[in-house]
């Protein structure tokens, strides 16, 4: 029998089982629409791929990791000297996840940009969002992880903060950290969610996002829709399969190449073990991503009229956020127009913010 | 597309390919293999056999990253200590003439439970415990 | 129980609410509070007095009746009043008690008694003897009125007071004139490594006027003895000292054996410098072309050569350790190099050349250990980047590849790349 006719049999058994055929036609009529914004399109998939390579990387990770206090770091250390090729796999994962966050900054502002939150695709809006969050998430209790002087202090200024917010914030921060303060405790359960419940629910709201993005098709901006609108041709697209997949894994292969460089020239520190009992080493500060809250809260006075300084910041922060998640609900007003001077005015002063507000938290 | 360049085409997508997930894997998979010491032992260590060490006499043996220091005190009693003095961090020695520890750098003395008998060190030497394990000897941190 | 029972024993619990101490009348205190000046300080201090605590008062050294009332009859010489004491009677009023074995046991019991005895032999108790009024005694050193434990940070006499204490004397050349001797020992004394132990790391088994000079037995160590005196805490180098060629020589000249090179105040942070060089100690004494003078230049040379060595592993495995690499284990064998770093210098002591080469020798072999372990690391380091340099080619060729395949499947096909769904 010839290679082609296993092929063929093999197909047709699956295919009685699981609806192949259906899903190969569908792969075959998705297209992504072609104008000059195009690449912004790359983000999604990048940051797919590159949570993909976190999922594997960790999973290799996992095979030596211990999670205590008297273990964290000392079997870290032994992941990067005596595992072979140890220090490749710890490096590209911590590197691999600041990639993926601002692959995932990227992608939320060129989704924006780009208009694309538009009814009918605000459930994907709203599911990329809780994403970045799940994101963020991921990557403070990663932090911790490797129980050294950096990502314990931290966590400690991390759950300080959540424990100022009114209300819930004190019992919100005794359930971070199990207990009082940070320890063993801490690490038990930021391991926990880390390796269990964010990736359940990061799996659960991918496949939303993306049966989403199948369902809905890929949006273009107003702008191309308009123009096409007015020479009355329809927009061109390009077929998703092979022409722009073979794109997209070029960006996936050129990720791997950045990757692979930052691991190998500017491997990921190991730093000193954590000790509770030291004060905090000056200039502590959390990773980037969260440096422009940081240092926002840095500023703050005290007291400003009555309102405590920082009570006066998360409250700033709440609104920020509601605001932006619910950005797709105000976007448009209710006779359908959109606010897309408005839209774009929010965001560029939300990335000047963040940019400006993340510089200067890492320069002071 | 002319014949030569669908080949060179073939070649290097396909090698291109190849060897990249060959250079991917080979890594991932040495990884898996554990290395020769499976552990970070810095709760735990061995420190030789029984035999290695004559009763009334000590060594240094690394523990983690810091020495420590290993005491025979006779047939069956063992003892262990941090080896690093609390005067000014010089490594201690077992003195066998007066069957304390001494430490050479400004003449502190220890006893054989730790504490400080003579000198100026401000503090006891933290004690480890010593287990035999068949012929080895193995020394545990007190948790 | 009868009723009055119960009573009687109401009363005696709650009586021992309240322990009643039946304090002494003590009369000195009473008057003297009302009075200014000198004569109410006392009273004021006294609190926080160690006798004051263990139930004493002003008559137990004064004499005196403190019962008593009428000053007159208090302060009647007839009940054994003594008034101000006098400077020179001060030793043996506190010796009294002092030297009183049963009755200073009574308070503590392994408490030395033989204070006296020891200041007796002092020089400080010798002119006091003499009838010299300005020598110290015992109020000179521990306050008087508010003495205080001497491990009572507070006491003049606790070790990290105790320098200056010595000093309100020993460095005051209008007091010291009359003995002539000299003033700059507390200046000298705070240029010293054991002063920087004692005030600025708080190290309190640190050295200080008393740990060499005695407290109340104080006497200069005669000459022959200092380097046993150094030797209190400085065993190992008094052992090596004692059991080299500068021993009897130094001691046939009657020079003071350590602190012919060290000091004898101002001991400063021993240097390399020391042993060779232009402020070389050795050329005081020894030519350069001499025995001496050659095997201190080789001493000199071993150190210096070590210490260089450990030098080149330690920039090597720095250089490693910022590119990446794990080290922390050769950094730690290093630690150990720099040990015999510190026994070679240890070992000049000895003033023999054999004695000096072995931690040498010993720390050269550590130092090219750590040196091979650092060329190891900065291997592996290039082993990762061609790693690298590979991996980034197999990229690249499959970057070449994909674009290659995307250019000709869209030019197949002239309507593909645009199309219209």
């Amino acid at each position: 029998m010839s290679m082609r006719d296993t092929k063929r049999r093999i197909n047709r058994w699956f295919e009685e089982r699981l609806a192949l055929d259906a899903i190969r036609q569908f792969v075959a009529h998705k297209t992504v629409p072609l104008h000059s914004a195009t690449p912004w399109y790359y983000f999604g998939g990048v940051t797919l791929f590159l949570f993909v390579l976190q999922v594997l990387t960790g999973v290799l990770l996992l095979l030596y990791y211990r999670p205590t206090p008297s273990e964290a770091y000392e079997s870290v250390q032994f992941i990067m000297t005596r595992v072979q090729f140890g220090w490749l796999v710890r490096s590209v994962h911590s590197w691999s996840a600041n990639l993926m966050i601002l692959s995932a900054f990227i992608h939320m502002f060129s989704v924006v940009f780009l208009h694309a939150y538009r009814k009918p695709r605000e459930l994907t809006w709203l599911s990329g969002v809780v994403l970045l969050g799940l994101a963020m998430g991921f990557g403070f209790s990663g932090y911790l992880l490797p129980w050294n002087t950096v990502s314990y202090f931290a966590t400690k200024v991390g759950t300080d903060m959540a424990a100022s917010v009114p209300w819930i914030g004190p019992p919100l921060a005794r359930f971070l950290r199990g207990g009082e303060e940070v320890g063993g405790a801490t690490l038990t359960r930021f391991f926990g969610f880390h390796v269990a419940v964010l990736p359940g629910l990061a799996t659960l709201l991918l496949i939303l996002h993306l049966l989403l993005v199948q369902k809905l098709g890929i949006s273009s901006p107003p702008k191309v829709e308009a123009e096409y609108g007015r020479k009355g041709t329809s927009i061109p697209q390009m077929p998703f399969f092979p022409n722009f997949f073979l794109r997209e894994l070029m960006a996936w292969y050129a990720a791997l190449g950045v990757l692979g460089s930052l691991a190998a020239i500017f491997p990921w520190e190991l730093g000193d073990k954590a000790d509770p009992f030291a004060s905090a080493p000056a200039g502590i500060r959390p990773e980037w991503y969260f440096l422009a809250p940081f240092y926002t809260l840095k500023l703050l006075p005290s007291h400003v009229g009555f309102i405590e300084g920082e009570l006066l910041g998360l409250l700033g922060f709440a609104v920020l956020v509601l605001g932006w998640v619910s950005l797709p609900f105000w976007g448009t007003n209710k006779q359908g127009i959109d606010r897309m001077h408005l839209v774009k005015g929010v965001a560029f002063a939300l990335l000047a913010y963040l940019l400006t507000f993340s510089l200067l938290g890492y320069y002071r | 597309m002319p014949q030569e360049r669908r080949t060179l085409l073939r070649w290097l997508l396909g090698g291109g390919f190849t060897a990249s997930v060959l250079s991917f894997l080979y890594p991932a998979i040495k990884f898996m293999d554990p290395p020769s010491v499976p552990e970070a032992a810095t709760n735990e260590v061995s420190a030789g056999t029984v035999q290695s060490l004559k009763p009334n006499s000590g060594k240094i043996v690394k523990f983690g990253s810091r020495p420590a220091l290993l005491i025979r005190v006779n047939e069956t009693e063992w003892r262990a200590f941090s080896a690093i003095c609390t005067h000014l961090n010089c490594t201690v020695q077992f003195q066998d003439s007066t069957r304390q520890i001494w430490c050479a750098c400004h003449n502190g003395y220890y006893d054989l439970n730790g504490k400080v008998v003579s000198g100026p060190p401000p503090r006891p030497l933290e004690e480890y415990s010593v287990h035999i394990r068949g012929e080895d000897v193995v020394i545990t941190r007190r948790v | 129980m009868t009723r009055l029972g119960r009573y009687w024993i109401a009363v005696f619990l709650f009586g021992l609410l309240f322990p009643l101490r039946l304090e002494a009348k003590d009369s000195c205190v009473e008057c003297h509070s009302a009075l200014e000046g000198s004569l109410l300080t006392p009273t004021q201090a006294f609190s926080a007095d160690v006798h004051q605590h263990r139930g004493f008062g002003c008559a137990d050294c004064h004499g005196g009746d403190s019962s008593l009332d009428n000053p007159d009859a208090a302060m009647s010489p007839k009940r054994g009043f003594l008034g101000k004491i006098k400077r020179t009677e001060v030793p043996k009023l506190c010796a009294r008690c002092h030297s009183d074995a049963s009755l200073i046991h009574k308070f503590r019991p392994q408490q030395r008694v033989d204070q006296y005895a020891q200041y007796q032999t002092s020089v400080h108790g010798k002119r006091i003897a003499a009838g010299d009024a300005s020598a110290a005694n015992c109020v000179d050193c521990h306050s008087v009125h508010d003495i205080r434990e001497v491990k009572d940070s507070r006491s003049p006499v606790h070790p990290l007071r105790l320098p200056e204490t010595c000093a309100r004397c020993h460095a005051d050349p209008a007091h010291m004139a009359k003995y002539k001797l000299p003033t700059s020992q507390f200046e000298d004394y705070r240029k010293s490594v054991h002063w920087e132990a004692l005030a600025q790391r708080g190290d309190l088994s640190a050295p200080s006027c008393a740990s060499c000079h005695g407290n109340h037995g104080a006497t200069p160590p005669q000459v022959s003895s200092v380097a046993a005196v150094c030797g209190t805490c400085h065993a190992l180098v008094e052992d090596l000292y004692s059991k080299s060629p500068h021993q009897p020589v130094f001691a046939g000249m009657g020079l003071a054996g350590c602190v012919v090179c060290h000091g004898n105040h101002a001991v400063l942070r021993p240097s390399d410098a020391l042993l060779a060089g232009p402020n070389a100690v050795c050329s005081q004494c020894h030519d350069e072309s001499s025995a001496g003078g050659m095997a201190g230049a080789e001493m000199a040379r071993g150190i210096a050569g070590l210490q260089a060595a450990l030098k080149r592993s330690d920039d090597l495995l720095g250089v490693a350790k910022r590119s990446g690499m794990e080290v922390s284990e050769a950094f730690l064998r290093l630690q150990e190099g720099r040990e015999s770093l510190i026994k070679a210098r240890v070992a000049v002591h000895n003033f023999q050349i054999a004695f000096v080469n072995k931690p040498v020798s010993e720390g050269l072999t550590i130092a090219s250990e750590t040196h091979h372990a650092g060329e190891a690391a900065m291997r592996e380091r290039r082993f990762r980047r061609v790693g690298l340099a590979f991996s980034l080619l197999t990229i690249a060729a499959t970057i070449a590849g994909l674009s290659l395949a995307v250019r000709s499947l869209e030019s197949k096909s002239q309507g593909a790349k645009p199309s219209h769904s």
